[in-house]
This record gives C-alpha cells, structure tokens and sequence, in this order.
C-alpha cells in the first residue's frame, strides 16, 4: 500500500504533523527512532519506568496522546537507512513515490512508501571540539539530558556544566535536583548577550519564571557560574579528573558540554532540496517556502531540523506541514485553522535562543592545531589546514584530501567545525565550502539485518561487461 | 599579452592530469582546467581497482604497465601516492555457467597477457581464506592490487603544480572558438593545442569541435563498510565481473562491481538504487561470509564512460589538426595513467609506445548507421 503521508521523526513537530494529516483523513505512517514519540525535549521515559512528570513531559504526554488517536500508523523503534524515490528517479521519468526502508523493533526490515513526505528530523548536537573532548566522561549537553530526563540518571557525582545557551542551566539544575553537585557552570554567553535577548524572551514568561528558578538553584548551591568563558581543556588518565577553563581547575568526574544545535539534514540533501546556510538557524538548513515545502515536490520539513526554533515553536510548524502535504496532494481541508499568537511568540524566543547557541567562530578559531576534530577518523585541525593549503577547496574534496567526515558519523559530528576551520583557511565563507552530498544510509546499518535470507541464484547479477 | 599556452587539456581527471603532466615535463606550456575539482568524479570515487580480471583483453598490455606505474606512483609523481597495494586477484565461479565463463575469459586474458591461471576452490581458499566454500572455479592473477581512489587528486596536484601546469579547478570550459579559444567564466584562455579528456562529459566536448561522438553513461553504485577487523587479502571478484571486494589498511572493506544505480550526464549521480545495492552487498556477503559481521556507513555513485563498441577514445579527432581525445577507457583507473603517458607522446611528437585508439572506427560508425 501507497501511505499519502510518511512522516520520518517523532518529536514535537513530527508528532504534530502525523496527527494532523492523520485527523483529515489521510493514511499516515510515522517512523521514529525512540521506543515512544517525543523526540529529545518531550522524550518519554522508558516503559514502565515511573518518574514525576515535569513540565516538558506533560506537554509531550498531550502530544503523544493526541498522536495515539488520531488513527496515524505509528512505528517506533525503527531505524530508517534506506531513502528513495520523489525525484531520485532516472532522467526523464515522472517522480516517484517516496520510499524508506527501515530496519524494525524486532530487527525485521521493511520499506513504506508514501506519496508525500515529512521531514522532522531535529537536529545533532554541536560540539566544538577541544583538548580532551574525546575523553570518557565527557557528554555531550543534549545526551546528559536524554540520562537525567528519561532515567532520572545523573551524568556523574560531580559535574562542570559548559557551553551555550538555556540547555545549560537546565542541566546544571537537574544535576542539583538529582542530587549531585556542580562543580562549574561555565557559559559561553556573557552576561551582555543574555540582557540583549532579554527582550524576545519576555514575550514567553513562563520561560523566564523557568530561568530565574534555575539560577536561584545555581546561587542557593553556590555553583560558580562564569559567564563568556569556556572550557580548554578536559584532562584525566584514561578517564576525565579535572577540567580547565583558562587559569582555572575544576575536579570533577563529568563534563557536560554543548554548543548548540545543528539541523540534521541528511535526508533533505539525499533527497537533493536546496540548501542554504543560515549560522542564525543553527547552519545548513533545507530552504522552505512559507508553508514549509522544500525545492522538492512534496518534500516537507518542520521543526528544528529546518532550522533551530525550539521545541514550543515545533507543533504548529509540524501541523502547517501537515496542511501544506495534504493540500498539495488534493485532499479538500474543511478550514485551515490559525496558529495563534502564541506560536509566533514561541517562534520569537526559539530564535533568541537559537542565535546564542549559533556557532561561535571565536571558539572554532581558538582550537589548538593538534586537537581531533573528525574523531571516527583521528584527523587534526592542523592537518584540516595543511589539506586547504594543498588545494582542498570544499567539504567534499577536503574528505577526499583528509578521510574527514568519512568515518561511522559521516560528518555529523566534526562537519561543522571542519568546514568553519577550512572556509576560515581558505579565506571564504562557509557557503563556499558547500554540504557533503547525502547518500545512503542514513545511519549506519548492519550488513546481517539487511541482507535477508537469499540464495545465490536469487541475486539478480547483471549481464557481464564485454571482454 | 595573454598568455599561449601549448596546450589545453579539459578535464582533470586521472587520464587529463596524467596527460598534462607528461606534456609539461615534455616541455609544453600546459593549462589543465576543470570545472570541479581535480579528480571529484570518476577517477576520485572509483572502486582503485588495479585488476586484470575485470580488464576488457585489448586493454590489458596497458593495464599491466599502468599497473606498475601506480604501484611506483611517488616515484613518477612527486611523492604524490594513492596507497597503491600489490596483491593476488582471484575472480571465482560459483555455478557451471560461471565456471564455462571464467575458463573462457581467463584463456582471452592470459593470450592478452594477463598471467590468470585457474584453481580449484580449495586453491582459491588458501590464497583467500576469507572466501566461501562452494566455488566451483578461480582465476587467480597474482598481479593485481588496489589504490585508494579518493587520493587522486591530491596525488596528482602536487606534481603537476611542480611540473609547471596552470591548474584551473571550478573553471568550466562553456565552448571553443577558432584554434583554439577556450570560453570560460574566468575569461578566454588561449592555447595551440587541445586534449578533451571529460570522462561522460566528452559527448558534449566533442560537440563543441562539431564532431558527433555517443557516449553511453554508467553509473556505478559503491558501498563502503565501517573498519572492521581483517575479514580478506585479496582483490576478489566473481566471474561475471559484478563485484569487486577488497579491504584497505584501514579496516574498510569496498564492496563494488558496477551494479546500477540513478543518474545522467546532465544531474551527475542521482541516487543509490536500493535493490541494486541490496544485490551488491548480497554477492559481496555470499563470496566473503565474514561481511555479514560488518556495517555500512556509505554509498555513492560514479559515472563512467562508454563509448558504442565499449574500447577507449585515445587519439587525435579527424579532421581538426592539434585537437585530441582521451577517455572512455573500460576499466579506467586501472589504465588511465599509462593512457595519459602515451597519448602525451603522441602529442609531443614522438610514437606511442603501445597504439592509441583513433575515433575515426566511431565516428564512420555513426555516419552508416544514419
């Protein structure tokens, strides 16, 4: 069967989208990777793994519940590698169907076309590498998050805290609530940057009241909070003992570090939408129309992986994409209904917050020569630069120059930094650089669970060449 | 003034860098230009097989010359090096089809000069103990080997930028004017001579020339796995010549073979065809067991070239005087600096040390069937 509507992620935006095209009548599948919908700020906790619901999670709950009658098919637990069909057709043929093989909950494989698709894929998390970042015990901002918020599990007994934007204090306040301590606070921000934003944050006061109680926790713990500092070192035998930040030492047995969000956009560029670089929505971005429709027809893409606009702001983006798939698909919509105001003020915030998590071209350029930028592969800032000196002149020949971005992330950690450190070499600007050409798979997969039971005379082996 | 140069070459793969560099240090003034980046498409994202066995016979007298010449590339190139690894080759049978084929195939290329001779499956085991059990008949080649495809272009600019060549990289040529005046973004360039040596693209080349030249394009899907722990040591590949195995220092195991995937000369490579990578991964799997163990991280796409009888272009085009072709080599990687090495020869006045391939067979070809 041809689903109208697939819709691959199942955070806040992709909940909402599967759920409004689901609702119109539409036949929806939903494809996420998590054993339940909610992405990474509504995630929910495990199966019978009992927690005191916080705010996040009853604005999840409600997503979820509202997602689990809407009739939409939804699969979780499923990892989707396989991407196909819409315009990756042969030249002068009509598009096709879009079609995605996943690899099941139970292992299974299986493909689910569909005639529109959804993208709302979120984001990966930025960090700007730094001496000692591959050390056990640091964690990435976003992943000490997923621990506290889903498993209620501290990251360690004693925490420095570091990075860039709300998430940080939200940790840190978690990490207290939980019972640990924090041994630092460390904010890329100054306090200058915070008064500026002020202004788009008042438009959303339950953020604020948020805020000002997670500092109040910080000052009550007399946590040190250093403001437009940041870490430059994690050091430790084998695992991480301290961290520096400048002059200063900070014991402590985890580090907590983020710098921001980066769209994931491995879909929209195998699928070959335009792309374009916007440092303000978190980097290279799919370009969409005002009613989220890329260069692609009937490709969509809602939420933060089409650029950064927090998670309240990601529901009605999922449910405008939603209307504009199914209108474009011909089903007659009874009224289109009216993002409130509400919304534009989400939006507002969500782009406050995404301009101080933007990249930080002063920390890209203070990394030191020898330190590890692409770590699948063990490839250094200096070596980025010896290979931009030589004649490297984008991404994709600096892959080619270097292995760079051609390990298991392909990309999705060091591609961001390693196209500022060689576009900052080269003279241009990350633009010129350009993106990687998104192929299959989209995550790793293993060969055993795709292969399938064959025998040799099913492989359709082509005629040979002539000899 | 503007500069003259000697001559032009179009196309930087590893046939037009490989070309230019042997004309520079034969004394010309040589301009390479590109409108990518040198060696970003088929001779960058290739499979770097160095094999006979998957050689078309009339190719294999310069496979083996270019065989040595990657294996010794330092030596010829400034330093510049593609990891190029000597190792067996064994292209096996697991049917008595395939068996028939091997054993025809193997005799052509032995009588060509490729030293194929064939084993058993036991034979074959002990030379790759990674293979299967269950094949019925090998060829094994102890000349084979692999490079690592995606070096290329490093490889090459080193040694052409010391060699004297003005590299043009994102210039792409739109036309050409009189005798000859390139058109490009970057203003006219001007040159005595010229050499298209624009892989799928040489259609188009030739066109600017008014020469009607069919250029069929392949677009050869290759998949890549994670390092994993050495699962083979050889190049392996099936009698058909639809797979191509081999594992890199590094860990990675390249699984091709020139299965199919979606794309044209105009968009590039469009897109991994998903049964047609499914087939791939399955032939690699059934002919090195222990592949089942490892996970995929990427695909991709190259485009190769084929003229309509399937042998190279190498040579001048008829009837234009000083203006040349290089491409559409079956098997290109493999051959395509020694290509380079005698069509630069033949340019400089000198006689090629093995016979070009002249365009006239297709071009007259053309003409009858019209």
């Amino acid at each position: 069967m041809i689903f109208d509507v697939v819709v691959l992620g199942g955070g806040p935006a992709g909940m909402a989208a599967a759920t409004e095209a689901a609702r119109s009548g539409a036949r929806v599948v939903l494809l996420e990777e998590s054993p339940a919908p909610g992405g990474q700020v509504y995630r929910a906790p495990p199966a019978g793994f009992e927690m005191k619901p916080d705010r996040d999670r009853q604005e999840g709950d409600a997503l979820r519940a509202a997602l689990a009658v809407s009739g939409a098919d939804i699969r979780t637990g499923c990892r989707v590698w396989g991407l196909g069909g819409g315009p990756l057709v042969p030249e002068g043929q009509p598009d096709a169907p879009f079609s995605l093989s996943a690899l099941g909950a139970d292992g299974a494989p299986f493909t689910v076309q569909a005639r529109a698709l959804i993208l709302c894929c979120g984001t990966h998390e930025r960090i700007i590498p730094f001496p000692g970042w591959t050390l056990p015990g640091v964690i990435g901002l976003a992943a000490a998050t997923i621990l506290l918020k889903a498993q209620g599990m501290l990251p360690g007994q004693r925490v420095v805290v570091a990075g860039a934007g709300p998430l940080l204090y939200a940790v840190a306040a978690k990490i207290l609530a939980g019972g640990g301590s924090v041994a630092a606070l460390v904010d890329a921000a100054t306090s200058g940057e915070w008064l500026r934003a002020l202004p788009a944050l008042t438009a959303r006061p339950d953020l604020l009241a948020q805020g000002a109680v997670w500092r109040a926790r910080l000052l009550a713990a007399r946590v040190p909070v250093l403001a437009g500092a940041q870490v430059t070192a994690a050091e430790g035998d084998k695992v991480l003992s301290h961290v520096r930040v400048g002059e200063r030492v900070f014991q402590a047995d985890a580090l907590c570090i983020g710098h921001g969000l980066v769209p994931a956009t491995e879909a929209s560029r195998t699928f070959r939408a335009r792309h374009a670089h916007r440092p303000e929505d978190g980097g290279w971005v799919p370009v969409l129309d005002a009613a989220q429709r890329t260069s692609v027809p009937l490709l969509y893409a809602a939420g933060d992986g089409a650029g950064v606009r927090g998670a309240a702001a990601a529901p009605a983006a999922g449910r405008l994409a939603a209307r504009t798939a199914l209108h474009d698909l011909g089903f007659s919509l009874e009224h289109a209904s009216e993002e409130d105001a509400a919304l534009e003020r989400a939006r507002r915030t969500g782009a406050a917050m995404a301009r101080m998590m933007a990249l930080r071209p002063a920390m890209v350029a203070a990394i030191p020569a020898e330190t590890i930028i692409c770590r699948c592969e063990g490839v250094t800032r200096a070596e980025i630069e010896h290979a931009a000196t030589a004649g490297a002149s984008t991404i994709n020949q600096l892959k080619h120059f270097t292995r760079c971005g051609m390990g298991p992330c392909q990309g999705r950690m060091c591609g961001e930094a390693a196209g500022a450190l060689l576009a900052s070499a080269r003279g241009v600007s990350v633009a010129d650089i350009g993106f990687t050409t998104g192929r299959i798979p989209l995550r790793p997969v293993p060969m055993a669970s795709i292969l399938g039971d064959f025998d040799y005379a099913d492989i359709p082996v082509p005629a040979p060449a002539p000899i | 003034m503007k500069t003259r140069f000697d001559v032009a070459v179009i196309g930087a793969g590893v046939m037009g860098c490989a070309t230019a560099l042997f004309l520079a240090r034969g004394g010309m003034r040589v301009v390479l230009l590109d409108r990518g980046e040198i060696c970003r498409e088929a001779s960058g994202v290739n499979a770097g097989t160095l094999t006979m066995q998957m050689t078309r016979a009339a190719l294999i007298p310069y496979a083996l010359r270019a065989h040595d010449m990657w294996m010794n590339m330092p030596a010829w190139c400034a330093g510049g090096d593609v990891l190029a690894t000597a190792c067996p080759g064994l292209s096996v049978a697991f049917t008595d089809a395939e068996a028939a084929m091997l054993e025809e195939r193997a005799r052509i290329r032995r009588a060509a000069g490729a030293p194929i001779e064939l084993i058993d499956g036991r034979a074959a085991q002990a030379i790759e103990p990674g293979l299967a059990d269950g094949v019925k008949l090998a060829g094994h080649c102890p000349i084979d080997g692999f490079a690592s495809a995606y070096l290329t272009g490093r490889a090459f600019r080193a040694a052409l930028q010391e060699a004297g060549v003005t590299l043009m990289e994102a210039t792409p040529v739109r036309g050409i004017d009189g005798r000859f005046v390139l058109d490009t973004p970057a203003g006219a360039v001007a040159a005595q001579r010229v050499v298209l040596a624009g892989g799928v693209w040489l259609q188009d080349m030739a066109a600017w020339l008014g020469v009607t030249l069919p250029i069929k394009v392949l677009i050869n899907q290759l998949v890549v796995t994670e390092r994993m722990p050495p699962v083979m040591r050889t190049v392996l590949g099936v009698a058909s010549g639809l797979l191509s195995l081999k594992q890199y220092a590094n860990g990675t195991v390249l699984i091709g073979g020139g299965w199919q995937g979606i794309g044209d000369r105009t968009r590039g490579g469009v897109a991994v065809r998903s049964d047609n990578f499914l087939g791939n991964v399955r032939l690699a799997a059934h002919t090195v067991p222990a592949l089942r163990q490892a996970r995929v991280v990427r695909s991709w796409l190259g485009l190769e070239a084929e003229t309509a009888d399937a042998l190279p272009a190498i040579g001048p085009i008829p009837g234009i005087d000083d203006a040349w072709i290089i491409g559409s080599v079956h098997s290109g990687y493999t051959s395509g600096p020694y290509m380079g090495r005698i069509l630069a020869q033949a340019i400089l006045g000198e006689a090629p040390e093995l016979p070009l391939f002249p365009i006239d067979r297709l071009l007259h070809q053309r003409s009858n069937s019209a």
